[in-house]
């Protein structure tokens, strides 16, 4: 008992709480790539292995929107929107013939799609990493950091469009049709609702926010072809953990694994601090392998 | 014997107008069980039939297969004269089709009121005609009102039973397919359902009414067809038979 309060008093209070700002900041983008999963994943079953690639397509089309008009903002919502109508066709082209078959065949599918947005994004750009300036210059004195503000920013964004998107799904006339789909598909299309459309559009929307994250993250981390990977593995992980297709359980568990990672690089290197990603995981899938943050299965 | 009555009351004599419903030699196969032998049968406008017939005679894969939920081999689905076979259900559904099925399937998550939204949230649907349909449905069903802001998977089965016949009115539909709505209700319920039925009746609604409940279904509807084995094998007006009729005896007798 001695020996574990004798650690903790050992960390510095400033340093936890950059840490636990870090944290959040992180939290927040994961959990915008996360929601975007996990609502396909709710509403088609489908396991979009190409969610990475989307991402990172998002951020290339912000490297080029940025190098051409110089605004981030036009570069953030045209990437959206560009890579929503990029995703409705892939739906349309790769998972709408898919319906109804085995879920191996769309993962098949979207692994394939990710390997050629990869290879296309390497042919296309190249190696080399690209980088979008930060657009907020500024930082403010974090105790005896300079903290950009462009990364608490991001935070708030991202859970300004999470809201923003929640509120869709809870008011808006195509959320009660996503989440009549999502609870029982033959019968939403009794009742009329075109439900290839709802996929077509869910697929749609969750490219959009994968694509906004993208051209968020891309001032912190730079763009490369490989992008995707480290973040949708991350996803992944927080999509099991919160519970497969559970909105509310993904943003939670997205919070939770960045803070406990954030907090294990004070004693750890960063590349190692993900080993507390996946014990989260292994110990969810243990003992509660419907997902961290689900009082009942449904 | 059969034959003679069923000629007798031929509802549709050459020349008279175009069903709202026709099935026409309808076969129907769940992997490989064949369900429908032939299926044909007809709906006129406003009219209330019956569908009787033991468990498992393909009742229900008969108002699936209007509905567009199941996929006949063969055979035709029309309303009202265009062929609409292998259309998806949620077309069906704008064409004027509504299905209440067995397990009414309402959307257990979404409150009553989005329950219902999910049925008049379509393209022509004005504030004063949305309105218009909600008062019907709620003096039609008062509880419902109570309970707008209750999530579906909270009602009693025989609101929900309730839920689902209102769902399907949201969509101002021209026949309503209605699988066997007294199933599991207590026999107050029951007699409500027969209730709504003769409302719905003369709201001027087709029903194709799937029942195992004889009374009720020979009281509530105007003509009844027998499916055995997966095809219709009596029809009559339903005034000419009783319970213990025995063609009702031969083909649902215990």
């Amino acid at each position: 008992m001695d020996a574990l309060s004798h650690f903790l008093h050992s960390v510095p209070l400033d340093l936890f709480i950059i840490q636990t700002v870090n944290g959040i900041v992180a939290g927040m983008i994961l959990a915008l790539v996360a929601s975007g999963l996990t609502l396909i994943f709710g509403i088609m079953d489908v396991v979009n292995f190409a969610h990475g690639e989307l991402f990172m397509l998002g951020a290339y089309i912000g490297v080029v929107i940025v190098a051409m008009t110089g605004s981030f903002w036009l570069a953030l919502t045209a990437s959206a929107l560009i890579v929503a109508l990029i995703g409705a066709g892939l739906q349309i082209a790769t998972l709408r013939p898919l319906i109804g078959r085995d879920p191996l065949n769309t993962i098949l599918a979207t692994f394939g799609v990710s390997l050629i947005l990869q290879n296309f994004a390497l042919w296309e750009f190249g190696p080399t990493v690209r980088r979008i300036p930060e657009p907020l210059g500024t930082s403010f004195t974090l105790f005896y950091l300079q903290y950009p503000w462009y990364r608490l920013f991001i935070a708030v964004l991202s859970a300004a469009i999470i809201i923003g998107f929640w509120l869709f799904l809870k008011h808006g006339k195509f959320g009660v049709w996503i989440r009549a789909t999502a609870q029982d598909r033959i019968m939403a299309q009794a009742m009329g609702i075109p439900v290839p459309l709802v996929y077509t559009g869910v697929f749609a929307i969750g490219a959009a926010m994968a694509a906004a994250s993208g051209v968020l993250f891309a001032p912190l981390v730079g763009v490369s072809h490989t992008m995707g990977l480290d973040w949708v593995l991350k996803a992944f992980i927080v999509v099991v953990v919160g519970g497969m297709g559970n909105l509310a359980g993904s943003i939670a568990a997205a919070i939770f694994i960045s803070l406990l990672e954030s907090y294990a690089t004070i004693w750890v290197d960063p590349s190692q601090a993900v080993i507390v990603s996946f014990v989260v995981l292994i110990l969810t899938l243990l003992f509660r392998p419907t997902g961290l943050f689900v009082s009942t299965p449904k | 014997m059969s034959t003679a009555l069923a000629e007798a009351v031929t509802p549709f004599p050459a020349g008279s107008a175009e069903p709202l419903v026709r099935l026409d030699g309808i076969h129907t196969f769940y992997g490989k069980s064949h369900i429908l032998h032939g299926v044909s049968l007809t709906v006129a406008p406003g009219e209330v039939v019956g569908l009787l017939g033991r468990n498992g005679v393909g009742k229900s894969t008969t108002l699936k297969t209007i509905m567009g939920l199941v996929r006949p081999s063969q055979g035709t689905v029309r309303i009202n004269g265009q062929v609409t076979t292998g259309l998806p259900p949620h077309k069906m559904a704008r064409l004027g089709i509504a299905y209440v099925p067995e397990d009414r399937r309402i959307f257990r998550a979404l409150t009553v009121m989005e329950n219902l939204r999910t049925g008049f949230d379509r393209a022509g649907v004005t504030d004063e005609k949305r309105q218009t349909l909600l008062d019907k449905v709620f003096k039609f069903f008062p509880v419902l009102a109570e309970r707008r802001n209750q999530a579906g998977g909270t009602l009693s089965g025989g609101e929900q039973q309730m839920l689902a016949i209102a769902r399907a009115m949201m969509l101002e539909p021209k026949v309503i397919l209605l699988d066997e709505p007294t199933e599991g209700l207590m026999p107050r319920m029951v007699s409500q359902i027969h209730t709504i039925i003769d409302m719905l009746h003369a709201e001027g609604v087709a029903i194709l009414l799937v029942e195992q409940n004889v009374p009720l279904t020979l009281a509530a509807s105007e003509r009844l067809y027998i499916i055995e084995k997966g095809a219709v094998r009596y029809e009559c007006a339903s005034r000419d038979v009783d319970a213990n009729h025995p063609v009702i005896r031969q083909y649902l007798g215990v």
